[in-house]
């Protein structure tokens, strides 16, 4: 797999000589000992901005208004489904939407594709089709999420338990690898742990499809304890053996992937071979306690997988490394001390306790008093897809309704590719360790922003308040009129430019800021009322296209000029 | 195709950005022999464009004397006392605001060229619509997306920003400073510019220098993220490197933040002597919007004093800048407002939303002089009397189009989307043939009359045209065109068209004859 090299800030700034930036200094910058204490403040659009950004795809105003309505406790309550929320039913699959390019002959044009083989000889190749719809729907599933954390749990485990869907090459198997993590998004982490290792697309991807007893595979039983659970020590090295990993490796030899010559044999599920399994006992090394699974032959070989989740969550690591993961995903990157002894060991402690329920973790720590710490906001960088998706949730853009598939289907890879452009291509990490941005120190989210993907943030965002994107003939773009439209009051510029940054800026303005943006609303001129007459121009006459221009063409700049400034690209 | 367009369209193509590993690739190096190839067939010109906000008084700004009577009876709270105005050498019958100065002394030196009563058929009131008109460059009641300079760049550049910037063109195609990018410079498709909002952030650029964050992880990353965007800003290492080329400007530049326009145009005149291909460079100057206190008890001094103390420091200094760095060759520049303002003053020592104003084009290669007559002012004006227009704001831009960017004559059409005259702005033997030496020689004849006037009922209006295109036109009172009498080729000779009064008011109505680069606009009165 060829790993992109991705610049570190030290390089970029190597790169570039010419600009010897007068930083300030962050070396002290102001540290917080909160703790996992509920958090008693303040419920206002500042606080639950911050708990919409972190846990959804962006903060609509709709959103807002819900969530601060329900005071905090519910409102986690909310986004973790406990309350508010049917019980959970998956959406219905991608479709054959690629009908117009290539003839599937094993799904017709319109129709759900999962469940039917590939295609890829006779000069028909259908993974890539598949591939590209699955990633499109998933991304419509991030776009149209309802009022909960789950689709950004899926994309969270997509990053830990990484397959790549350009290794796997079975569309139905990353369709039900991609239905596992957004079933178990917000489930039991004990549970998903057994399921994803005896998963198709995992046990093809690291190659669990061919550990036999006669020729063990040794790639997924190092990662399950390397990447999935136990991970490594803090200074980088293992703390399991070469020969625990041979153990697990062992214990799991057996399993099978159904695909005979492209056809399915057992509905695209994995099964277990008693034959390539090997029977003896697993010995494992003192880290684990020296434990044992005994050996089994026939089909309760297949229970060896209990075991070994048995004696690997027995280990504490695996509630530490989980939780730091998450902590990096929802709060920062940097762990220091008191985070690690006030933060990082509660939420562990009582991931345990609750038998690695997620659920129960996370309301922990998004109902503490750190994760509402002022402190603590406004320094996540928006990840790629983050940026596109919540751009296009946030500005309310309109996608193409199911009448047309191509273009709705386009229209949602337009997303995607944007995404990708900026260095994460939803299904594909670079590597079986996930994005760097979530593990490469020192920089970590700071990977994300670099000389080249800034500025196509930047052009993404231009484009979509100008022109916006066209795909077979359907436009994605913000509605610059119709989204002014929706805020408090509109007609008085100073308001108007307050409730925007107030929606989408984390961060409070740089002073100026406002005065700034309010000579763009005035095209220079130093009267308010101005803009009022302009809007009211509009508003009394909405399909008179000189007052619609005119309040659309100083729209577009103004928004054009908040989502170009670096405050916009944090959450 | 022509040679240039060979090379302008093709190059790019080959210069493609190529991906590596993901990342676009731009630092392709200029092929020293495709930059001989082109750069001698490419001009070097660049057009800088002074927006005044919010509609400047033409009236008090060139000052029609020999109107001085009446224009007295109309203003006389916001009056220049005239032995306080600024004559300009061969023009006795207008001067400058006293303020003007160096405006002045750089039209007696033949580095400036004043349009007379600049406007558009039926003219706007509304700053937004109306700056949106001159912008776009869309007659009274069109809408367009996109700006005329826009569109002219788009025509140079086309595909922009697909391939940009390569070889011929590695520089923005044209920067706003001071402001976020007008709509005078969005193509059909794209923003053909890129802006710098204000010049303390220039200068932030050049020196590496970051707004305050605060001392949080929020703020860490924010100064983070503000420092890649500074050093990966499209074009921001061209343009540093165009600055760092420039050490030394005119000294007569006021001291930086007292003169904003000053401190624009310092910047454009650092940019393009530092090597910026750059075409087109938009500033501003904003408060024009004297409804009120335009004049001290004094009227030579006050807001519209201070306005125009500003545009004629920051002209002349950068006019003197041009000549320091030796750009002369290169550089024009032309003032523009979205209207001018009443003829007559409002009592609060002010002036409302008006019509048609002078316009100045400036630049060593400019033809010297006034171009059109001074606006006629009746003896009795009403509020809602305007200053009708002499010339269409695209005409000047067709002409700089045409002789100071060499597009040929049959393309203006495409940027401008209909047909305007072309006018002797431009010193351009090789574009304009008739200059504004064979037109001030015309200026005593009368092309177009009426008779009976004043009438009732109907009148006779009788012109001469040189052949060609000829256009015929009537205006009301407050610039509103009511009626096109005339659109069409003729041939050389002088025709009459009849008029009738259609049910109009009472009072002032202008008839307007445009042929080429001539036009003359004759007052008619209805009495009823």
């Amino acid at each position: 797999m060829p790993r992109l090299h991705l610049m570190n800030r030290r390089e970029i700034f190597s790169g570039l000589q010419t600009i010897s930036p007068h930083r300030q200094n962050f070396d002290s910058v102001a540290r917080t000992n909160s703790g996992l204490a509920p958090y008693a403040g303040t419920w206002t659009i500042a606080e639950v901005r911050h708990l919409l950004k972190r846990t959804m795809f962006g903060s609509r105003r709709d959103d807002l208004i819900y969530f601060l309505g329900l005071g905090m406790s519910d409102s986690v309550d909310t986004i973790l489904e406990l309350i508010n929320h049917p019980a959970y039913n998956p959406p219905s699959p991608p479709l054959n939407n690629y009908s117009n390019v290539v003839t599937d002959p094993q799904c017709a044009a319109g129709q759900p594709w999962p469940g039917t083989p590939d295609t890829n000889n006779g000069g028909v190749f259908t993974y890539a089709f598949r591939k590209k719809s699955l990633k499109a729907w998933w991304v419509s599933q991030m776009l149209i999420q309802p009022r909960s954390l789950r689709e950004k749990m899926v994309l969270f485990w997509s990053n830990h338990f990484v397959v790549e869907f350009d290794t796997v090459q079975v569309s139905t198997y990353v369709y039900k690898y991609n239905a596992l993590l957004r079933e178990y998004a917000l489930g039991n982490f004990k549970e998903f742990t057994r399921q994803i290792t005896i998963n198709s697309a995992m046990l093809r991807y690291l190659n669990g499809d061919s550990n036999s007893s006669l020729a063990p595979n040794e790639n997924y039983g190092r990662e399950l304890q390397e990447l999935f659970t136990v991970g490594k020590d803090i200074n980088g090295n293992p703390q399991y053996t070469e020969d625990d990993v041979k153990a697990a490796a062992r214990a799991l030899t057996g399993w099978r992937n159904d695909l005979v010559n492209g056809t399915s044999a057992n509905g695209f599920n994995s099964f277990f071979q008693s034959f390539r399994h090997d029977a003896n006992d697993k010995v494992f090394s003192s880290w684990y306690n020296n434990a044992v699974i005994t050996g089994q032959s026939g089909a309760a070989g297949a229970n060896e997988v209990d075991d070994l989740m048995n004696i690997i969550f027995l280990r504490n690591e695996v509630s530490e490394f989980i939780c730091r993961k998450l902590y990096r995903w929802f709060v920062y990157y940097e762990i220091d001390a008191a985070t690690e002894a006030n933060v990082i060991q509660p939420m562990a402690g009582i991931f345990r306790s609750n038998n690695y329920d997620i659920v129960m973790v996370l309301s922990a720590l998004f109902k503490s008093e750190h994760f509402f710490d002022v402190l603590n906001r406004a320094c996540l960088i928006k990840s790629p897809i983050d940026f596109a998706v919540a751009l296009s949730r946030e500005f309310e853009v309109v996608f193409p309704d199911n009448i047309d598939l191509t273009a709705q289907y386009a229209s949602w890879d337009k997303i995607r590719s944007q995404s990708s452009a900026f260095q994460l291509d939803v299904g594909d990490p670079p590597n079986v360790a996930g994005w760097q941005a979530y593990y490469q120190e020192p920089s970590y989210h700071e990977m994300w922003i670099n000389s080249d993907t800034l500025p196509k943030r930047n052009q993404f965002s231009d484009r979509m308040s100008n022109n916006g994107y066209t795909s077979s003939g359907q436009t994605i773009v913000i509605d610059v009129v119709a989204i002014t439209g929706t805020l408090t009051n509109p007609s008085d510029p100073v308001a108007l430019i307050d409730e925007v940054l107030a929606l989408h800026y984390a961060i409070d303005p740089t002073p100026g800021l406002q005065a700034y943006l309010l000579s763009i609303l005035l095209s220079g001129q130093v009267s308010n009322s101005y803009w009022t007459s302009a809007w009211v121009d509009y508003v009394n006459d909405p399909l008179n296209t000189t007052y619609f221009n005119i309040v659309k063409t100083r729209l577009q700049s103004f928004y054009k000029y908040i989502m170009d400034l670096s405050e916009y690209q944090l959450s | 195709m022509k040679r240039r367009d060979f090379f302008r369209r093709t190059i790019p193509a080959t210069l493609l950005p190529s991906l590596l590993n993901g990342f676009s690739f731009r630092a392709f190096a200029g092929s020293p022999l495709m930059q001989a190839l082109t750069s001698a067939t490419l001009n070097d010109h660049a057009l800088v464009l002074i927006q005044l906000n919010g509609g400047n008084d033409g009236l008090n700004t060139v000052i029609p004397l020999d109107q001085y009577s009446n224009l007295s009876t109309a203003r006389s709270n916001i009056l220049i006392p005239d032995t306080l105005v600024l004559p300009l050498n061969g023009y006795a019958g207008s001067g400058l605001h006293p303020s003007m100065t160096g405006i002045q002394q750089l039209f007696n030196n033949g580095k400036m060229n004043i349009i007379q009563a600049v406007g558009y058929p039926s003219p706007n009131f509304s700053h937004f619509r109306a700056t949106d008109i001159w912008l776009t460059g869309s007659d009274s009641n069109q809408v367009l997306s996109s700006g005329w300079g826009g569109r002219y760049l788009n025509y140079e550049y086309p595909n922009y920003p697909t391939g940009y910037p390569n070889a011929t063109m590695p520089d923005p195609l044209a920067l706003q400073i001071g402001s976020t990018v007008s709509l005078a410079l969005q193509g059909p498709s794209s923003s053909m510019g890129m802006a710098i909002s204000d010049p303390t952030s220039f200068y932030n650029l050049i020196n590496g220098v970051q707004d305050p964050a605060p001392n949080t992880n929020a703020g860490k990353e924010l100064t983070y993220i503000r420092e890649v965007a500074q050093q990966s800003t499209l074009y921001s290492s061209v343009i540093l490197a165009a600055a760092n080329n420039i050490t030394q400007q005119s000294s007569m530049y006021p001291a930086a933040g007292i003169n904003s326009l000053a401190d624009q145009l310092k910047i454009v005149a650092r940019l393009i002597a530092g090597g910026l291909k750059t075409k087109v460079y938009m500033v501003n100057l904003g408060g024009f919007d004297t409804h009120s206190s335009q004049v001290d008890t004094t009227t030579s001094t006050g807001t519209h004093a201070n306005l125009l103390t500003k545009l004629s420091e920051a002209v002349t200094a950068f006019m003197d800048d041009v000549s320091f760095l030796n750009i002369e060759n290169r550089v024009i520049g032309m003032t523009f407002s979205e209207f001018g303002r009443r003829i007559k003053s409002n009592s609060s020592d002010g002036t409302d939303h008006g019509a048609a104003a002078p316009m100045f084009v400036f630049g060593k290669d400019v033809q010297s002089g006034i171009l059109g007559s001074n606006p006629v002012i009746g003896s009795v004006i009403t509020t809602n009397d305007n200053v009708p227009m002499q010339y269409d704001f695209r005409s000047i831009y067709a002409s700089v189009l045409q002789d100071w960017f060499c597009v040929p004559s049959p393309d203006l059409s495409n940027i401008l989307l209909q047909s305007f005259q072309t006018l002797p702005i431009i010193q351009s033997t090789a574009c304009s043939g008739v200059g504004i030496h064979e037109l001030n020689q015309s200026a005593g004849i009368n092309l177009i009359s009426n008779y009976p006037n004043p009438f009732t009922s109907s009148t006779y209006i009788n012109f001469t045209t040189n052949g060609g295109h000829t256009l015929v036109q009537v205006f009301d009172n407050e610039g509103k065109m009511i009626k096109t009498l005339a659109d069409d080729e003729y041939a050389a000779g002088t025709y009459k068209l009849w008029f009738e009064n259609e049910n109009y008011n009472s009072g002032v109505y202008y008839a307007r004859l445009q042929n080429g680069p001539v036009q003359q606009v004759r007052n008619m009165l209805i009495m009823r």
